[in-house]
């Protein structure tokens, strides 16, 4: 295998995703680079969380393949040390009795396997991942009394719990404030920096420039991926928007 | 006080004070998974489906053994399960009406069933409505060696299975994605809420028997807000209750037992619900009204702290 030819993270080919009759995603190929930070974006129903789903394996798509690395074999329990999912913060019930410490070694059950506990060791990691995302003096609170923005810090100390290698995020910006949205933001380089690979479904669009390299721009179809200088123009976006009008401030 | 202690040495007593016990036990643990998993109602859904299930084994067989009667209930249990999952997967019917429609279709069969198999001449059926409120001092010692092996092997899979059932409830996708077999987890956590309900219907009846499963989890919120802790209480108030509800009917003539813990189980979760520091309504009342009190009286701090 020669590495430099095809140094993919993610491989998908022809993925057709439907729930009833209407596909919501229609014959997708996409291949993702590693080490790249990279926002999925399109407008609401163009099935971008939908993508993240199939990619992760948690539905079951009409047809298609996803490969991660180059495996032949990309089920999730062989994969659960490479792949980690930080959901959107709303799909859980927070008044779970656990407290944000209980969530984040979550992020280590997979490594564990059955049965096993959690350990001293994993205590301690989950204590590096909650100072990563600024959270340390909330590892005993109780999660009920956790803001939004707080619940999108523990679900991604959660992840990084997992040490994985790609991480997909379902709209982490949604609903926390600028500083935390900041605090994220240089979270995500830093996985990047490390060589890791991060996959957020976005919709700012006047922030991608910012705090993205790469891009795909989907609406039921793929409309365009690559680099953000190459890809992010005001035609890729008006065709996956259907829109008439300017959608970028700088483009005015 | 000393018909207590003349009680308390009384076999029948000892017998069926230890089947309530180990009941209330089974069913506050399991019970808290249902609460936490918004599955209350599927209980009381699946308690009332046993019931033409109960019938129709004494029909198909003619045997009274609880054994065989609560093998009936476990199937038809399990059946109206399925119909409840698969309704709600398949059309555009929401839970909360499937649950509805099929628990009263089954509750309606049994009753169907129970009429019809009192008009058969010569048949012994007499015990079969203890099935609907549940009759304790029916419970013979093999029935609570049944209760007993129940029990054991519901909590050494729950505790085997702690930390899957735990992350399964609390965020499922994310257990998925972590490569555990959540669907799996989700047939056997379901399977084994259904085993509480099944060895919990000859004493408390089909009707009463959601109560024992949400009752002790819902009175145990209110005072932890920590997993493990919470399944303890709520097993403590279950066991605490069926006893409690046992000597209560046994000291007063005419008082069933069943009814009994459902009484006592009750008012452990309205003095929970009032007076549970934290969760509970009185406090927060007070709290409500000493800050009112504060700010109308000193005023609040013009600079606000942010966070």
């Amino acid at each position: 295998m020669e590495l430099y030819e095809s140094n993919y993270a993610v491989q998908i080919e022809d993925l057709t995703v439907a729930y009833d009759a209407k596909p919501v995603l229609w014959d997708i190929d996409l291949d993702i680079p590693q080490g790249k930070l990279m926002a999925v974006i399109g407008p609401n129903g163009a099935g971008k969380t939908t993508l993240l789903k199939a990619m992760l394996g948690l539905l079951v798509p009409v047809s298609g393949t996803v490969r991660f690395f180059h495996e032949t074999d990309n089920s999730l329990r062989k994969l659960k040390n490479k792949v980690a999912y930080v959901p959107q913060s709303g799909s859980v019930d927070w008044d779970f009795p656990a407290t944000v410490l209980d969530i984040v070694l979550m992020g280590c059950y997979g490594r564990l396997g059955l049965i096993k506990r959690p350990g001293k060791k994993d205590k301690e990691a989950a204590m590096e991942c909650l100072q990563k995302v600024g959270m340390t003096e909330y590892a005993g609170r109780q999660i009920s009394q956790l803001s939004g923005g707080q619940q999108q810090r523990v679900f991604l100390a959660r992840a990084l719990m997992q040490t994985a290698d790609i991480y997909f995020m379902d709209e982490p910006f949604k609903g926390v404030d600028i500083q935390t949205e900041k605090a994220i933001v240089v979270l995500l380089k830093e996985l990047k920096e490390s060589g890791k690979t991060v996959v957020v479904v976005h919709h700012d669009l006047q922030t991608v420039p910012d705090y993205f390299d790469w891009v795909t721009l989907i609406n039921i179809k793929v409309i365009a991926s690559g680099p953000v200088e190459e890809v992010f123009h005001e035609q890729n976006l008006k065709k996956a928007y259907r829109s008439t009008g300017n959608l970028l401030k700088s483009a005015v | 006080m000393e018909a207590l202690i003349y009680l308390f040495k009384d076999y029948t007593f000892q017998t069926v004070a230890l089947g309530s016990a180990i009941l209330g036990l089974i069913s506050g643990v399991l019970g808290s998974f249902a609460v936490l998993r918004k599955q209350s109602l599927l209980g009381d859904g699946v308690s009332h489906a046993a019931l033409p299930g109960v019938v129709m084994a004494f029909i198909l067989t003619g045997s009274k053994d609880t054994e065989i009667l609560l093998l009936g209930a476990l199937i038809s249990g399990l059946i109206a399960t399925y119909f409840i999952i698969n309704i709600v997967k398949h059309t555009r019917i929401k839970f909360d009406s499937a649950l509805a429609l099929v628990m009263s279709v089954f509750f309606g069969l049994g009753l169907v069933l129970l009429t019809y198999v009192q008009k058969i001449p010569n048949s012994n059926q007499a015990g079969l409505k203890r099935f609907i409120f549940g009759q304790a001092s029916t419970l013979l010692q093999r029935d609570v060696y049944f209760m007993v092996i129940c029990g054991v092997i519901l909590l050494v899979f729950i505790l085997l299975f702690w930390k899957e059932f735990k992350l399964y409830i609390f965020d499922d996708e994310y257990a998925k994605s972590l490569g555990f077999p959540a669907h799996r987890l989700n047939l056997l956590l379901s399977f084994m809420i259904v085993m509480a309900i099944i060895t919990g219907l000859q004493t408390v009846g089909v009707i009463l028997m959601s109560a024992m499963l949400i009752a002790p989890a819902v009175a145990a919120r209110q005072w932890t807000n920590r997993f493990w802790v919470m399944v303890v209480l709520s097993a403590l108030f279950g066991a605490i209750s069926g006893i409690f509800g046992t000597a209560a009917s046994s000291l007063m003539a005419k008082l069933p037992t069943g009814p009994a813990i459902v009484v006592f189980i009750s008012g452990i979760v309205i003095f929970s619900v009032l007076f549970a520091p934290g969760r509970g309504i009185l406090q927060k009342v007070i709290h409500r009204k000493n800050l009112k009190l504060f700010l109308r009286d000193q005023g609040g701090d013009g600079n606000v702290p942010t966070v």
